[in-house]
């Protein structure tokens, strides 16, 4: 008998449920292939595969980590998919978080005399404006000058991690320890708990309030239908009297800030000290994270917490099972390149040929 | 029996629509047979089946009597059968010779480019199509390009000539140029498939007519046994009336006024030469040229994407040289670019949104910040209705849409703007006889309230039947200025490729 043949057909439209089923599919896969490689290394892949949920969510203290794990990687994601849904290529929330990091440190460590609602907010502020001006250097060079702003953004992340590798080796060192990490911020400044007995912060709430702003933003509002013209046809929009120049320099100034509120979560509410590996790549995962959710707010959300879950999940099986936890770091590589091998399908669908 | 194409009950379904419902279509040996019918009619998913860019859902294809599954133009082509599409499939940098060899499966690591120019030159002259086998398909003129992706499908030893709408992209005088080559290949047993939707060329070259209506074959006819109002009630359903008879135009104040414009081109040379060029209200300006004498630039300088290197344009007295397209919008410019994919739409949009696309910023659809989406839907909702544009719905895709929907689509966000004036770049193009008379009838409207219009089209027909006033540009400037009536399309047509109007008797 024969091989069936297959070729691509150009599709008139995408199913809904397609779309919805996309992501589920690439996960499905990167996990078929992260399990290869677990049985490389000598181990059962289902046992690794469901120590890594279990992990994740089987227990109570699981399930906290795994909230305090999402919370950077819902505001660097939903950062992430907020620019590129208006076609500005943000790769630099990582380095944008830092300059959030940054910023909010220098805040935490003043010592300013004000109450501590007043303190928390004024390390968003300045938080958000810092990540905010560190991606408005690559935005405002694209909108201006047609720089590429791939480039520019991933470049700009080297240049933030050494300006805090530098700054933490010299003038913010820890003068007691001598680490290269900064000192406690004020207590005044620090972000509560949410919940009794675990980690999870306000950091959280701040997440969850953005993806909703973001959202509000996106779907009501005057800027936001300017972002998706943008997004969906930049030649057109100007032609339409959209001022693109100026959509991409604030697309890049909230994005940027959104990255860097994830830096002042961080450091307020987790660290309370800025470190040079505050970020284990949290603003990476942002992309992976926007993709997954197809640029969608409430997506995002839902992708944030499934990589919390690989990330917080991949430690306890690397303890339970002895496969090192890098695992969660191949399957987010796969599912991303699988995703994006994938959506080709938006596009093409495969027709059996007779 | 000469049937060497034969396709039976063929039906082919997209979301949505029925694009081919049980067509039955032959071609014999020997003949020239026109596939007529209006945009979305059919004919050009019937012959990307027979080319096997699409799969058929049903229905049988016979080739020189055999039974065939034609799954890739790579077994189309295998079977003889050849396609030109509208848009070129040619590699820029490349020569004609290159291009006519690309993908041949002859080819060899080494490629022999000299045997190859040797047996191109052979192929020219047996159809008598002639184009320079070194030159760079990016210094050829579009008519050119046409005869090279003809002659790349006579290479491969095609008995069957698929051509999609071949004349839209030529001048008249290119136009002719096909229609004798088209008449060699025929001596020489070609098979040509001629899908168009112009009745004039229809009849001129066709041994026979089919004509396609909303997936069907609506009728079949000889063209010396029948007339263009026959085929037009064939295509549409009902009688078409092609002669507008203009109400005197009411003369008014100068509306727009260009005044000595120089432009560069995207590429940085000059397209446009000290343009002198003024329209009022009340009346619609006809800008003829065959395409890509600068209309594309003009067309950019009025609606402010583009700024002159010099001169200066003013609406209602006002320098609006330097403004943005935005400004412009507001000041009562309406706009209807010739890219109307890629410019006058964003296509990934809904529908209704794009309805409002100019104008979404503004009370009552928005205020400081937020979207009025209630009112943008109801505003939409009565623009769909008012201009018959055929959705499934307000929040489908923009792409979704067909050419002549896509078109009223512009020009309904456009004119409930109430405009002033009116920038008609190809308004028509590509459009079925009830789209154009549609949009016809709204640019005359626009004309008898007062409005000025600006209609650049490479369709003579269509600039003779509604300016009042013509322009003919070539070379980036303008040859003449023509009162209606005055000349006729022959002389229009000798300054379309410039000469002068006060050098026309000296040509006869």
């Amino acid at each position: 008998m024969p091989l069936p043949k297959f070729r691509l057909e150009k599709r008139e439209s995408v199913p809904n449920w397609f779309r919805m089923a996309l992501p589920f599919i690439a996960i499905g896969i990167s996990f078929i292939f992260s399990s290869i490689i677990i049985l490389f290394a000598g181990k059962n892949p289902v046992t690794s595969i469901y120590s890594i949920f279990y992990g994740a969510l089987g227990t109570r203290l699981g399930l906290m980590e795994t909230l305090v794990k999402a919370t950077p990687l819902i505001l660097t994601g939903i950062a992430v998919s907020f620019a590129f849904t208006g076609k500005f290529w943000n790769i630099g929330a990582e380095g944008q978080l830092y300059a959030g990091a940054l910023a909010a440190t220098w805040a935490g460590i003043s010592n300013f005399n004000i109450p501590s609602f007043l303190y928390i907010i004024l390390l968003l502020v300045v938080g958000f404006i810092a990540g905010g001006l560190w991606a408005l250097i690559p935005g405002y060079l694209k909108a201006k000058l047609k720089v590429d702003d791939v480039v520019t953004t991933l470049l700009m992340n080297y240049i933030i991690l050494y300006l805090v590798t530098a700054i933490l080796e010299g003038p913010w060192r820890d003068p007691v320890t001598m680490w290269p990490q900064s000192i406690m911020i004020s207590p005044n400044a620090e972000f509560p708990k949410l919940l009794q007995k675990s980690r999870v912060h306000f950091g959280l709430i701040v997440g969850l309030l953005v993806v909703f702003l973001v959202y509000i933003i996106i779907k009501h509002t005057k800027l936001g239908f300017n972002i998706r013209a943008i997004g969906a046809n930049p030649n057109a929009s100007n032609f339409l009297g959209i001022n693109v120049t100026k959509t991409i320099i604030i697309t890049s100034l909230i994005s940027g800030g959104i990255a860097g509120l994830a830096g002042v979560g961080e450091v307020a509410g987790l660290h309370y000290h800025l470190t040079e590996n505050i970020s284990p790549g949290y603003g990476y995962t942002g992309i992976v994270i926007a993709m997954l959710g197809g640029l969608n707010p409430i997506g995002v959300l839902f992708a944030s917490f499934f990589f919390a879950i690989i990330i917080t999940g991949a430690q306890y099986m690397s303890r339970a099972t002895g496969v090192t936890s890098f695992i969660a770091d191949v399957i987010q590589g796969i599912t991303l390149l699988v995703l994006l091998a994938m959506l080709i399908l938006y596009e093409y669908r495969i027709r059996r040929v007779e | 029996m000469d049937e060497i194409v034969l396709m039976k009950n063929i039906k082919k379904r997209f979301p949505g629509v029925l694009a081919n419902d049980g067509i039955d279509f032959y071609a014999n040996k020997g003949e020239i047979v026109s596939l007529l019918g209006e945009n979305g009619a059919g004919k050009t998913t019937l012959m990307k089946i027979l080319y096997g860019l699409y799969t058929k859902d049903s229905g049988e294809i016979f080739i020189k009597g055999k039974k065939v599954e034609i799954n890739s133009p790579k077994d189309a082509i295998n079977l003889g059968i050849g396609m030109v599409h509208q848009h070129f499939t040619l590699v820029n940098p490349f020569t004609v010779t290159e291009n006519i060899i690309l993908g041949l499966s002859s080819n060899r690591f080494i490629i022999n480019i000299e045997t190859s120019k040797e047996k191109i030159k052979e192929y020219m002259k047996k159809y008598e199509i002639f184009v320079d086998p070194d030159a760079k398909i990016s210094e050829l003129s579009v008519g050119e390009k046409q005869k090279v992706e003809i002659l790349k499908i006579l290479y491969r030893d095609i008995d069957i000539l698929i051509l999609d709408e071949p004349t839209a992209v030529l001048t008249p005088q290119e136009v002719k140029e096909l229609f004798k080559t088209l008449k060699i290949l025929k001596e020489e047993g070609k098979t040509i498939i001629f899908i168009s939707h112009k009745l004039y060329e229809v009849l001129e070259i066709s041994d026979r007519i089919i004509v396609l209506r909303n997936g069907k074959v609506s009728g079949e006819r000889d063209p010396k046994k029948t007339n263009r109002r026959e085929l037009a009630a064939l295509m549409v359903g009902k009688e078409v009336f092609d002669v507008i008879s203009l109400t005197p135009s009411e003369q008014k104040d100068v509306i727009l006024d260009l005044k000595e414009i120089t432009a560069l081109s995207y590429r940085g040379h000059i397209a446009l030469k000290n343009i002198n060029l003024n329209v009022k209200g009340g009346e619609i300006v006809g800008l003829a040229g065959v395409s890509g004498n600068g209309q594309k630039e003009l067309e950019e300088i009025i609606s402010g994407i583009r700024k002159p290197l010099k001169g200066k344009i003013f609406f209602k007295n006002i320098d609006i040289t330097h403004t943005t397209p935005k400004e412009r919008i507001n000041l009562g410019i309406g706009r209807i670019p010739e890219d109307r994919m890629d410019l006058g739409l964003i296509l990934d949009l809904p529908v209704f949104e794009n309805l409002v696309v100019e104008c979404y910023d503004k009370n009552p659809f928005s205020g400081k910040l937020f979207l009025n989406y209630p009112k943008i839907e109801s505003y939409s909702k009565k623009l769909i209705e008012e201009f018959d544009i055929r959705t499934p719905n307000l929040i489908v895709k923009t792409k979704t849409l067909s050419g002549g929907n896509l078109q009223k689509c512009i020009l309904a966000r456009i004119l409930s703007m109430n405009p002033e004036f009116i920038l008609a770049a190809q308004p028509t193009r590509g459009l079925d006889v009830g789209a154009t008379e549609f949009i016809h009838k709204k640019l005359l409207e626009v004309r008898d309230k007062g409005g000025g219009v600006l209609l650049i089209s490479e369709d003579l027909d269509e600039i003779l039947n509604l300016s009042d006033r013509i322009l003919v540009i070539y070379n980036g400037e303008i040859m003449g200025e023509l009162k209606r009536g005055e000349l006729t399309r022959e002389d229009i047509g000798l300054m379309m490729t410039g000469t002068k109007k006060e050098d026309l008797h000296a040509t006869t």
